[in-house]
């Protein structure tokens, strides 16, 4: 009995071993093409840089960079742009959600809205956000609501898009089922429309941080605010003084909040698949 | 089951009257139904045949609510809504097994507590007990129809709209379901209109078979179905009448050069 009850744990832990054997060599397979990738780009540069193609000066190789970036890692600088940066990248996006999410339900539900705007939304988006900046600075000058302006306008319209196009693709059958079962007016919203249009929704929340994100970087190297460091203005100054290695570190770092916070939308969206079971990959 | 109505007395648990109903106007008009009247008395089984196209579904719509008729008048007994189920379950994949069939529940504002105890007793009542805690998509396809069942039963109804629920299934799965839904439809004393292409089932199931002809959708046959139950879809009776009730078909799909 005691022996059972012995090996009956040992076959729990093996099992668990295994599991996590498994989970590592899933990680590692999902991994190791990233990290080749990387290895590629970075060759690729070196190769670059051998060919004296441009001076040194102009273009560093990846070793200085890569000296230099560790050093940037240890300043106040970076972090306090960081911070500056992901406050105002935060604060917009969130405004924009907001805004989209309201206005994508509106018009994705009501019929003249969508008449009257819904097309535009769409043509707001292929507007460069870019190309806001110079009624953005007329209107808020060089400012913090300037920079905040121009993000909300270049997420919002792709959030709302999400929204329009997770609601337009709901099953017919599941608003018939979800009325039946005595979902109706804003229920209806909550527990059928809602939950049915996530995965476009993740889909254009994750699309609009990426908008958001490209107007804030514009945004910074226009709106150069003297009292507040931020990673655009970090950018512009290695620039300015001719510092190209701190200036590709400053883009690395740019880079890598990219991809961690596009890594989180991608974890949102996996998680949703696997719940309404459309995961593609068997484990 | 004994039912003792008197012919005359007996409130109709769903009454159609004259119902016609046209989709878009102009030279693209559908009469979809043409002057349907039926009556379903409480408890009784009713079972809608005919071909695609004939406006079963549409007539089932009316029934449930989810559409209003063009001409005519749609009577449902009682204050609770019809409910309705379809050839795909349409269970929510966001939601567990357990919390889509409590879903009805929650919307009509029954108590948290009470809700527990009663999905648990649905999920039983279908035999999915354990499955409380499972997604639809773990489940196959006539697991999934239970379920839906037992959503559909949580809205605590007597009539019961059935849109060609089992057509998906294979044929040992359906037998299965054709004696649950029996056994659900005499416990609870449901009423049911159950629409089906399929003359063996309405055979195997219906108290009463309609007939409906196709574009426009008009009853042209009714039959009362006296075999004792409880029935074998492979039976020697219930073949003769899917025989019978399919010559007539037969002749209806004829007589419209299909």
């Amino acid at each position: 009995m005691a022996t059972d009850t012995i090996s009956g744990l040992d076959a729990l832990e093996v099992a668990a071993n295994e599991k996590v054997q498994r989970r590592a060599a899933r990680a590692w397979a999902a991994t190791w093409p990233k990290l080749l990738a990387v290895a590629i780009a970075i060759a690729v540069w070196q190769v670059v840089v051998w060919t004296a193609w441009k001076p040194e000066y102009v273009l560093p190789d990846p070793a200085t960079v890569g000296r230099d970036l560790w050093a940037y890692l240890f300043t106040a600088d970076l972090w306090q742009g960081l911070a500056t940066t992901m406050r105002r990248a935060l604060v917009g996006f969130a405004a924009a959600v907001a805004v989209g999410l309201v206005l994508g339900l509106a018009v994705a539900r009501i019929r003249v809205l969508r008449a009257a705007i819904g097309s535009m939304i769409t043509s707001l988006q292929t507007m460069p956000s870019i190309a806001w900046f110079p009624l953005a600075i007329l209107l808020f000058q060089l400012s913090e609501q300037a920079i905040f302006f121009v993000v909300v306008l270049g997420a919002a319209p792709a959030i709302a898009n999400g929204v329009i196009h997770g609601v337009d693709y709901i099953p017919p059958l599941w608003l018939r089922a979800g009325r039946n079962i005595g979902a109706r007016g804003p229920a209806l919203y909550r527990h059928v429309i809602a939950p049915a249009a996530l995965p476009a929704i993740v889909a254009g929340l994750k699309q609009g941080w990426a908008f958001a994100w490209r107007s804030l970087m514009a945004g910074e190297l226009l709106v150069i605010i003297a009292t507040k460091t931020s990673l655009g203005a970090q950018l512009n100054f290695a620039r300015e003084f001719s510092q190209s290695d701190r200036m590709l570190s400053v883009m690395i770092v740019i880079l890598v909040v990219g991809l961690v916070v596009d890594g989180a939308f991608g974890a949102a969206d996996r998680a949703i698949r696997r719940r309404w079971g459309l995961d593609q990959t068997l484990s | 089951m004994t039912i003792t109505l008197l012919p005359g007395s007996a409130t109709a648990a769903v009454a159609l009257s004259g119902v016609t109903k046209v989709y878009a106007r102009g030279p693209s008009a559908v009469l979809a139904l043409d002057r349907v009247s039926l009556d379903v008395t409480p408890g009784e089984f009713v079972c809608l045949v005919g071909a695609s196209g004939c406006g079963k579904s549409t007539l089932l719509n009316l029934v449930a609510g989810l559409d209003e008729p063009t001409g005519g008048d749609v009577r449902v007994a009682g204050d609770a809504r019809p409910g309705l189920m379809f050839q795909d379950p349409a269970l929510f994949p966001w939601l567990t097994v357990a919390a889509n069939v409590e879903l009805p529940l929650k919307l009509r504002g029954v108590p948290r507590r009470e809700r527990r105890d009663r999905v648990a007793a649905l999920l039983d009542t279908v035999h999915l007990g354990e499955f409380a805690r499972r997604r639809p998509h773990e489940l196959s396809g006539g697991m999934r129809q239970r379920v839906a069942l037992a959503r559909t039963l949580g809205l605590d109804t007597p009539v019961l709209l059935m849109d060609e629920p089992f057509g998906a299934l294979d044929a040992m799965t359906r037998d299965l379901l054709h004696d649950e839904l029996e056994r659900i439809w005499r416990e609870r004393r449901l009423t049911v209109l159950f629409v089906t292409h399929n003359v063996r089932e309405a055979a195997r199931l219906a108290d009463r078979i309609v007939l409906l002809s196709s574009r426009p959708g008009r009853i042209i046959y009714e039959t009362s179905v006296d075999v004792a139950r409880p029935r074998r879809i492979d039976s020697p009776e219930v073949s003769a009448l899917a025989a019978e009730v399919t010559d007539r078909l037969r002749a209806e799909v004829g007589r419209h050069g299909h």
